[in-house]
């Protein structure tokens, strides 16, 4: 097994992003079969490496290393554990769907998907899911780092050029500094570390494996663990640092909002565990206490500001807030149960969130409003996207038999075993988001037709049609056998547990 | 039939799910074979059901045709399926009433794919509360149940079908909040979920959880558990959503949800708190007590305040679930005496008891709705001589409701009465006190199901009815059908109860 996979998932959004902006501008179709291809072929890969995953060896595996710049110990290391390996998958899962919704319908009356300058949009949004996968599978530091700007870059431009008109700019300089902020924040803690592991023990690596036994002082990891962990979380949507995620979900198009909810603020957790959490351990000991109260408060007050939203894009992208901040909860738990939890939430809720935004996008492409009191009667005119929207939405409150509550409910055990009150403040989010949730649903699918709607909204694609067939599918097969999933999140929970310390 | 032998209990579980995904692929406008597909579907599951009953052995302790599978090992949680002569009857009970129900869906016109799916799914998840003994799995199948009975109301209900169906929804996801955060913290505490042996470690369970004294968690847990179940049961006063939800969910749908639903939550008194929380049970009897007299009382009292005759049945409801929970903290009171077990066998015998007679009456209260669509009380009168045989059928199934001796109704209130005055007299006086009240509450119920007779068929007749288009029909041969296995039963408890209380005494004197 010398085949180089991981590095071939991560290098193949880049080479295809650099081929379709070689490929003709009026070559529209040409360049979507591009897209479409090196998805596949990139979900392919991805699924081959979760059912290659060992579960019973757990730990690193599929290997590579490459010396990139010996003089400084950098090189591309790259490897998956069972943490990883999940969010590996679901990066290709919204990669594929999101290339599927953005093909959309050259029809003038339908304009769906993206039909302004489909390469440059495609070639940018691969770079930002090259920059994904990268930060998932890399084992270096700087690397990670590399990767990590990689994914944040592009994003600025697919909201300037391709978002929503009112609020684009707007939006996309409020993320763009939130995030670099954060990671400038994180990136000076790293180099602490570096230069702090070289005068406890001599050696210059940006190696993570190296690192976790470079011995950092408790006074050190105290210190350091905050601007560490912050500064990735920013991306992760923790409160009170969440304020540039909903402005930035409405404001991007379809499928930049499915990449930025569904995948890249995984991203901004997992970097927060893999460099916080797990290079820090004692810091992060130190620290759980305030982590745990400031997820509790995203968990809850997210849910709330979810429930007054009139415009559907920013009940998705608070309750994504709400949801990202039991991921957060999770993390704070730093028990194998609240790990777990953490981990499958990532997975669960970056395919619900997904799917959420595709359909959002799905309605707002044919009736251009997305505020809840002007929308009504979709059910009869999309009934794919109506039954898609319901199981992302029964995903979204927990409720049994969805991939949603086999995430939450290791969580709140998780959140039990430390301290039960915030499992029960928590708690109440579920009724708030199973409020808001069916209440939008009957809304927007149930209620009459408007009839300023009536007439010129027509049926999703095809393409739309597979792509939330395959996310709904996801959910409810993760929600009936958790085994399919769990087992592998959970022994990369217990290597972060042997790094913590404890059992 | 090796496999339904060995896989019995998840065959009739999954039957009704898998049948609904067939549906799926079935035509769109083909109405009629949807609904005789449902039917077919779910006549399985009660031919099986009825194999389970007569192979059952009734002396054997523990749970029956048990089955175990490995669900989320993860946390400790299987899918553990197994029966004891409590859950079977229920498990009867359910399978008994869908294919009914939805032989009386046969009206719906509209949509009749998504509708008979929906009603599928609603089995699945009502059997798997009775079937599963793990705490887990237990709760899944207790959520994953509103989900089909939300849309069932919301989308096929009639006016005020929204605020209904949200408040089912709120009311029911609200009351089992502090139930899941319980669940959480018993599968903290013991890596498992399988009930039996939560059950065994957690009644002698005392070290402190998180600084707080286990006595302390365990009296909330124990609230957290009975709210769950008091907003199901409808207890009072958690029971506002009830009428609601009732009026304006479809006939088959309030069939359903009094004929089963409720019990789900009267099922959980029986089959979780008492084994959970032997002492809290006790320590808070007189309190369950009082909240089920309250139910009792009002509900009787409410019912007869209604002028819409499904808002009447519907508050029956309230009226005679009560009696159950009477039963059931007559029984907490004195766990192991004679007389708690003769409550207990009330108890259950009255959840059967109301789920044919609960689900008789809506059913004839969606009849008249059908040809009248009105449900106003004021608006019917003197219909008898214009619909003889659907005006014996409701006098028939009213008299069950009542508690008219001979009919069913008749013994499992007795037995509660009797068992729970027994305990009064024999060792907490209070409990005659709380008896004789409730016996109040039972002559409203005899005022309240006779005002609805005289209201629809007796006194002057309204003339409206009698000619032209608005000419009221008969009750026609489905309906019949559908209400003559319900009669049947009905009688039969009555006159000759020892077939199913055997089974059901059997199963308390080995629970408790």
């Amino acid at each position: 097994m010398n085949f180089p996979v991981l590095s071939v998932i991560t290098f193949t959004p880049i080479v295809a992003a650099l081929i379709i902006l070689m490929m003709p501008a009026h070559r529209r179709n040409e360049t979507r079969v591009v897209a479409l291809a090196s998805a596949t072929f990139a979900l392919i890969l991805s699924i081959w490496v979760y059912f290659s995953y060992d579960q019973a060896a757990a730990g690193y595996q599929f290997i590579e290393k490459y010396n990139w710049l010996p003089a400084l110990g950098i090189s591309l290391h790259f490897g998956v554990d069972g943490m990883s390996t999940p969010l590996v998958l679901l990066t290709g899962v919204v990669m594929f769907t999101g290339v599927l919704i953005s093909w959309g319908d050259e029809d003038p009356h339908v304009k769906a998907g993206i039909q302004d300058r489909p390469r440059e949009f495609f070639a940018f949004l691969f770079l930002l899911a090259g920059g994904v996968f990268g930060v998932f599978v890399s084992l270096d530091l700087f690397m990670l780092f590399f990767f990590y700007e990689i994914a944040v870059f592009p994003m600025y431009l697919l909201i300037a050029i391709w978002g929503w008109v009112v609020t684009r700019e707007y939006a996309a300089m409020k993320l763009t500094l939130y995030l670099f902020i954060g990671s400038v924040v994180s990136l000076v803690g790293a180099l602490v570390m570096y230069w702090m592991q070289y005068k406890n023990t001599g050696i210059l690596s940006f190696d993570m494996l190296v690192m976790e036994q470079a011995g950092f002082s408790q006074a050190f990891q105290n210190l350091w663990f905050l601007p560490v962990f912050f500064g990735f979380a920013v991306l992760g949507g923790i409160w009170p640092f969440h304020n540039w995620s909903p402005d930035g979900h409405v404001a991007a198009p379809t499928a930049v909002s499915m990449f930025h909810a569904g995948v890249l603020m995984k991203l901004g957790a997992f970097a927060a565990l893999r460099v916080g959490i797990m290079l820090l351990p004692d810091g992060a000991r130190h620290w759980s206490w305030l982590i745990m109260a400031f997820a509790a408060i995203a968990v809850v007050y997210g849910a709330y500001i979810a429930f007054v939203q009139t415009d559907l894009k920013y009940m998705i992208g608070f309750s994504s807030v709400s949801h990202m901040g039991l991921v957060m909860l999770g993390l704070s738990t730093l028990n194998q149960n609240g790990l777990t939890g953490a981990g499958v939430q990532m997975f669960s809720h970056g395919v619900m969130t997904a799917l959420f935004f595709a359909i959002t996008g799905m309605i707002y492409d044919r009736s251009h409003t997305r505020m809840i009191p002007e929308l009504g009667g979709m059910m009869k005119i999309m009934p794919f996207a109506g039954v898609g929207f319901i199981i992302g939405g029964l995903v979204s409150m927990g409720m049994p038999g969805f991939s949603g509550f086999v995430a939450e409910f290791p969580i709140f055990m998780g959140v039990w075993e430390t301290q039960w009150l915030v499992a029960v403040i928590a708690s109440i989010s579920i009724v708030i988001t199973a409020a808001y949730i069916m209440m939008n649903i009957r809304k927007v699918f149930f209620s009459e037709l408007p009839e300023k709607l009536e007439g010129h909204v027509g049926d999703i694609t095809v393409l739309d049609k597979i792509a939330i067939v395959a996310l709904c599918l996801l959910m409810v097969g993760l929600g009936l056998f958790p085994g399919l999933m769990v087992p592998m999140v959970e022994a990369g929970a217990l290597n972060i547990l042997r790094l913590l310390g404890g059992a | 039939m090796d496999f339904i032998a060995t896989h019995l209990l998840s065959t009739i579980l999954f039957f009704p799910a898998i049948a609904a995904l067939v549906i799926f692929f079935l035509p769109k406008d083909e109405a009629n074979l949807h609904r005789w597909f449902a039917l077919g579907a779910s006549l399985v599951p009660f031919a099986l059901s009825l194999y389970a009953w007569f192979n059952f052995r009734t002396i054997q302790p523990g749970y029956q045709f048990e089955e175990i599978y490995p669900w989320y090992t993860a946390i400790g949680s299987s899918l553990h399926l197994g029966v004891d002569g409590l859950s079977l009857s229920m498990v009867l009970l359910t399978t008994l009433l869908t294919p009914l129900a939805i032989l009386a869906s046969f009206s719906i016109t509209d949509r009749t794919k998504a509708y008979m799916m929906l009603f599928l799914f609603l089995e699945t998840g009502m059997l798997g509360v009775f079937m599963s003994i793990d705490l887990l799995v237990f709760f899944v199948f207790w959520e994953i149940g509103l989900v089909p009975m939300y849309f069932l109301i919301n989308q096929w209900g009639s006016a005020n079908r929204n605020y209904a169906s949200l408040k089912f929804m709120i009311y029911t996801m609200g009351g089992s909040l502090g139930l899941l955060l319980a669940v959480q913290l018993l599968g903290v505490l013991f890596k498992t979920y399988d009930l039996q042996v939560i059950t065994e470690q957690w009644a002698t369970y005392t070290a402190a959880i998180g600084g707080v004294p286990a006595s302390t968690f365990k009296t909330i847990a124990f609230w957290a558990f009975v709210i769950a179940f008091a907003v199901k049961v409808p207890l009072w006063p958690f029971h506002t959503w009830l009428p609601d939800a009732h009026t304006e969910a479809p006939t088959a749908g309030s069939m359903i949800l009094a004929g089963v639903l409720l019990k789900l939550g009267a099922y959980g008194f029986l089959r979780l708190i008492l084994p959970l929380y032997p002492e809290q049970a006790k320590a808070f009897a007189g309190a369950l007590a009082f909240l089920a007299v309250a139910a009792i009382v009002f509900g009787a009292f409410a019912s007869y305040a209604q002028t819409d005759f499904k808002r009447l049945v519907a508050y029956s409801s309230v009226n005679h679930m009560g009696f159950v929970v009477l039963g059931i903290a007559a029984a907490a009171f004195a766990v192991g005496t004679d007389d708690a077990r003769i409550a207990l066998n009330g108890a259950i015998l009255q959840m059967f008891n109301h789920g044919l007679s609960a689900a008789g009456m809506f059913f004839l209260v969606g009849v008249i709705y059908e040809r009248t669509h009105t449900r106003n009380l004021e608006e019917f009168g003197g219909l008898f001589p214009l619909v003889p045989v659907y005006g014996g059928i409701l006098i028939f199934t009213s008299m069950a409701s009542l508690g008219l001796p001979g009919l069913n109704g008749f013994i499992s209130e007795f037995l509660v009465v009797r068992g729970s005055f027994g305990v009064g007299v024999n060792s907490v006086p209070v409990m005659a006190i709380y008896t004789a009240v409730a016996m109040l509450g039972l002559l409203f119920t005899g005022a309240y199901i006779l005002k609805g007779i005289k209201k629809v068929l007796h006194g002057p007749l309204n003339e409206h009815w009698a000619h032209g288009e608005h000419k009221l029909t008969e009750i026609n041969t489905r309906e019949i059908i559908v209400m003559v296995p319900l009669m049947a039963l009905i009688l039969w408890i009555g006159l000759y109860p020892a077939w199913i209380l055997d089974v059901i005494n059997k199963a308390v004197v080995m629970l408790f």
